[in-house]
């Protein structure tokens, strides 16, 4: 499948320069009297790298076979991350540069979006929140339990986080992937 | 609601979520009072409105305006000879000039193939006028009056070509090499590809210099290489420039206005030198207007004219983000 890049939507992955990249703002420009063009801002799904680029609106891209998927994280192997997907219990052995940052968020059974190009996967995506248990922390300030303040935490994946000072070790804590901030304690199970 | 048979095998108008008007009924309402507010402009300007041909044997030379071809027959089963849906009435409207018709306006419907996004669609109204024994400037100066008596807009700056590029991109338009030109451009966009002088002139004012600009802006004394149809005449420095202009509302391109051309000779040779730069770009040719360059050999009136957008100015006085937001149904519900 090949597009011009007249075609290009926002969210549409295309080959660039031969990596798969997201479409992310697309906006025609035409003068009344000049050439047509298609400026996209675009993310490198490999690199992660966001950057702008004009395309001759008759220019050709060719589409590029990303899919995203559901699956569920079991154990790292060496420098290999590995996934599972639930429905098919087919498996997929995850490179660390994939994982990226997400390595720390990755907890035996968490369920993540792994994105697949060419059936090869290229992004590690955590969920918005996980639960993780405090391993080391200084301790906790009895009675200090609304005054602002926070302190260093580190997690049972390693991540480190600022917490609220009343946080103790062995706590279950609710945090923010996408910021890597604290949001509540959570109960256990 | 059941369809009958008729509808068999076109199934491309049964996307019935696509009835409705892209435009809200109130948007609809003030368009409407906007256009009767332009036409009440130019009565009490007594200039005339026209309403010449959208469909003509002939089709604008510009290589980068795709005019829309349409088939037409004298009956059925007949062979059929090429129309073009025209992309201005500019054409046309000249030869009323030279035929003594004084001075004009025209809003009509006018069509550009391939031209789609937030602030173009194929088919859009196009307001164009032309004033005897006026210049451009003097034609800037009317600009302003009709943007400020059918808007809330007014106070409008003016600036010249070389003064935008100085003052946003710190380029000496009249100094600066076609390679300082490109770097510039790749400074803040990539792009592939080499272009022409005027090429990247165009990326640079389209992609770095229009974004930035804030407000109402007439930029006029655009490079003589990008006169299209106006006179050719030497700014205060004694170069060589368009007596062109172009008004910019908060980044929107809205209008563009010249010192008409009224030389046979050099309409002539703009048209061939035209048809040239299609066949190197691999463009399809297209008939040129002898009628128009016949009419200016009998002899148009000194005159300025200007194309307004007419749904760009709705945009811009009511604050829409997206074209099809002032159109009654853009062209994914025509």
């Amino acid at each position: 499948m090949s597009y011009s890049a007249n075609q290009l939507k926002n969210g549409l992955k295309v080959m660039v320069d031969g990596d798969p990249c997201s479409m992310q703002q697309v906006e025609f420009v035409k003068p009344g009297k000049g050439q047509a063009f298609t400026r996209v801002k675009m993310r490198n799904l490999l690199t992660g790298r966001v950057w702008e680029r004009t395309f001759k609106s008759n220019e050709s891209l060719e589409g590029a076979d990303v899919v995203e998927c559901d699956m569920e994280y079991l154990y790292k192997d060496g420098d290999m991350y590995n996934f599972m997907v639930p429905v098919t219990y087919e498996q997929y052995a995850v490179e660390e540069s994939a994982v990226g940052d997400s390595a720390k968020w990755l907890k035996d059974n968490t369920t993540c979006i792994i994105t697949l190009w060419n059936d090869r996967a290229i992004v590690v995506t955590p969920p918005n929140f996980v639960e993780l248990e405090v391993t080391e922390t200084d301790p906790g300030l009895k009675g200090d339990t609304a005054q602002g303040g926070s302190k260093p935490a580190t997690l049972s994946t390693g991540a480190l986080v600022r917490v609220p000072l009343f946080i103790e070790e062995g706590e279950l804590l609710r945090i923010d992937t996408r910021t890597g901030e604290y949001v509540s304690r959570a109960s256990k199970a | 609601m059941k369809y009958g048979p008729f509808l068999l095998g076109r199934t491309n108008i049964l996307n019935i979520d696509l009835w409705q008007p892209s435009a809200t009924i109130e948007t609809l309402r003030k368009r409407g009072q906007l256009l009767a507010d332009i036409r009440v402009f130019f009565a009490l300007r007594d200039v005339l409105e026209v309403d010449v041909p959208v469909l003509s044997q002939a089709a604008v030379s510009d290589p980068f305006i795709d005019a829309m071809r349409v088939e037409y027959r004298h009956f059925v089963e007949d062979i059929s000879s090429d129309f073009f849906l025209q992309s201005s009435p500019e054409y046309a409207m000249k030869r009323l000039l030279a035929a003594g018709s004084g001075c004009i306006y025209q809003m009509s419907k006018v069509f550009r193939n391939g031209e789609i996004g937030r602030k173009h669609n194929p088919e859009f109204t196009m307001l164009e006028w032309y004033r005897l024994d006026f210049d451009e400037h003097q034609l800037m100066d009317e600009v302003a009056h009709l943007i400020a008596s059918v808007t809330a807009i007014t106070g409008i700056q003016k600036l010249s070509y070389k003064a935008v590029f100085k003052h946003y991109l710190d380029l000496d338009i009249n100094c600066a090499s076609d390679e300082l030109l490109a770097q510039t451009m790749r400074k803040h966009i990539e792009v592939i590809g080499d272009y022409d002088r005027d090429g990247w002139l165009n990326l640079l004012m389209s992609h770095c210099i229009e974004p930035q600009l804030k407000g109402a802006v007439f930029i006029y004394d655009y490079p003589a290489s990008q006169a299209a149809l106006a006179k050719v005449k030497q700014d205060c420095e004694g170069i060589a420039v368009a007596a062109r202009f172009e008004l910019f509302i908060d980044g929107v391109e809205l209008a563009n206005g010249y010192h008409e051309l009224t030389d046979s000779y050099e309409q002539l040779r703009r048209f061939e030198a035209d048809q040239q730069q299609r066949a190197q770009l691999n463009l399809p040719q297209r008939p040129i207007d002898m009628r128009l360059v016949e009419a200016l050999s009998q002899g148009m009136p000194n005159c300025a004219g200007v194309a307004l957008g007419v749904d760009r100015l709705l945009m811009i006085a009511l604050k829409k983000e997206h074209i099809k937001e002032v159109l009654p149904f853009d062209i994914e519900r025509a």
